[in-house]
């Protein structure tokens, strides 16, 4: 359970295993939201550039366990929580988060740390107002990834829990572990299923659907005419997605 | 040998085993003359014949520079701080305590989570989350509690180190000047290390005398413990 959000600000997030599609979807709706006229923040999983040097001495060398990995990844959350995404819910902005503590829920537990704990280490943020789950097959999700890269990085591929000696094999068995993990949260945090098999545009039709019922009634922060909103401050860096 | 025992979860993915080592925690203030003791006794222990790892704060390989990066800066949350120290104290736990504890070293600690939480909660964290997160923790075998009221303190650090801007709480601004800034924060952490040296059962050790004094107490403390663990005898030479 995380708490209701009782900001000005709307939180709207999306979740999903690796090639289900879920940045396509929450890119379309950060520029339709902007040209609607909305404040718009958006923030991505593991960006923060306080715990960057960290986590790439730690990957490269291998150093991570289970724990640790768990504990940097949520102090990047943390970081982007305490100095971005909720002083904007608090200004009355709409924050886009790809991923959010569903992540760290789906792929730590997968990873074999303790459920309880990793779910009270992210107990400071709140619970989105849309938390859209992108559900796809896993053999499609694999697929997907596998055609679109050369290589699967060591910890995206899962091979810290030696699955396998193949990284595709291990990467889809790891896919498995946390397509699980999220099934299972679908009732646990109410998380809305996008059929991620659907066309691009059949799925944001839906995701603007959503969206639209949501922002019924609500003012938020106003933009400044003329200018798409962007915010100013203290330098952030825009680090690349996935684990 | 009972089976290691863990403040929470522990760490579920691995299999521990047996810790034929000791795990032993020098906890207390800052200026308290922690390191002072840590290695007097290392060297005490090894003159004994045991082997002695030690360790503390922020020594972690993995998470040591950014730490010290982030510290420099002004941006670094109250939150985000407690989950990198939680990193390193979870990388060094796993990577060198427990190890050498299973090879049967005696692993003195310089502070523990202890120290961590109280700072955290002092700073305005919620206590019952800073305790869960610290639920992967092993149990020392014994907590050593140098305990100094804040007076001894100030003119140890007067005449030492000096005051400096973490120890006095100066990021949560305590008081407008580092003096009263440090008494008012110090002050805190000390009742919450009376509050956990009753809750965890710690060993409180007055510091507030001369260190060779302080350093029999916990030799004597240590000798305890080390009961079944009988030094050399060197009697035959």
């Amino acid at each position: 359970m995380l708490r209701k959000n009782t900001t000005p600000g709307k939180l709207i997030i999306v979740e999903g295993i690796d090639g289900s599609g879920k940045s396509t979807q929450i890119d379309l709706l950060y520029k339709w939201l902007q040209s609607q006229g909305h404040s718009v923040y958006f923030s991505e999983w593991n960006s923060s550039a306080l715990v960057k040097s960290t986590t790439k001495r730690a990957k490269k060398s291998k150093l991570f366990t289970p724990t640790t990995f768990s504990l940097l990844q949520c102090t990047d959350f943390a970081d982007r929580w305490e100095n971005r995404i909720f002083p904007m819910l608090k200004a009355g902005v709409i924050v886009l988060a790809d991923r959010y503590a569903f992540t760290a829920f789906g792929r730590d537990v997968a990873r074999g740390v303790d459920k309880e704990w990793v779910r009270n280490l992210y107990s400071f943020a709140l619970q989105p107002d849309i938390a859209l789950y992108f559900r796809v097959p896993l053999e499609i999700a694999v697929e997907r990834i596998t055609s679109a890269r050369a290589t699967l990085k060591y910890y995206e591929a899962g091979m810290d829990l030696n699955l396998s000696e193949s990284r595709i094999e291990s990467f889809q068995l790891f896919q498995e572990r946390i397509l699980n993990e999220y099934d299972n949260m679908v009732n646990e945090f109410n998380l809305t299923v996008i059929d991620g098999t659907l066309t691009v545009q059949a799925q944001q039709r839906l995701v603007r659907e959503i969206v639209k019922q949501e922002l019924v009634g609500w003012k938020g922060l106003p933009a400044p005419e003329g200018s798409p909103f962007k915010f100013v401050g203290p330098e952030i860096s825009a680090g690349k997605g996935g684990a | 040998m009972p089976d290691p025992e863990f403040f929470g979860a522990g760490f579920p993915y691995r299999e521990i085993g047996d810790l034929p080592g000791k795990l032993i925690v020098l906890e207390g203030s800052d200026g308290v003359g922690r390191s002072t003791q840590t290695q007097l006794l290392r060297m005490w222990l090894e003159d004994e014949g045991f082997a002695v790892s030690d360790t503390g704060l922020r020594r972690s390989e993995m998470t040591q520079k950014g730490i010290e990066e982030a510290r420099k800066g002004h941006t670094l949350g109250r939150i985000t701080m407690s989950l990198f120290y939680a990193a390193d104290f979870a990388d060094r736990l796993e990577n060198q305590i427990i190890p050498a504890l299973q090879a049967g070293f005696i692993v003195l600690s310089d502070r523990y989570l202890y120290s961590i939480m109280a700072r955290d909660i002092v700073r305005g964290a919620d206590p019952d989350w800073a305790r869960k997160v610290y639920g992967f923790a092993l149990k020392p075998d014994m907590v050593l509690y140098l305990k100094a009221n804040v007076t001894d303190l100030v003119s140890r650090l007067i005449h030492g180190r000096g005051i400096n801007y973490w120890e006095s709480g100066m990021d949560i601004h305590a008081a407008n000047n580092l003096y009263d800034s440090f008494i008012e924060y110090q002050s805190k952490l000390i009742a919450l290390f009376d509050q956990y040296a009753e809750e965890y059962d710690f060993v409180t050790v007055d510091a507030g005398r001369p260190v060779m004094k302080v350093f029999a107490d916990l030799q004597d403390h240590i000798r305890d413990l080390l009961e079944d663990q009988q030094p050399i005898i060197e009697e035959d030479f």
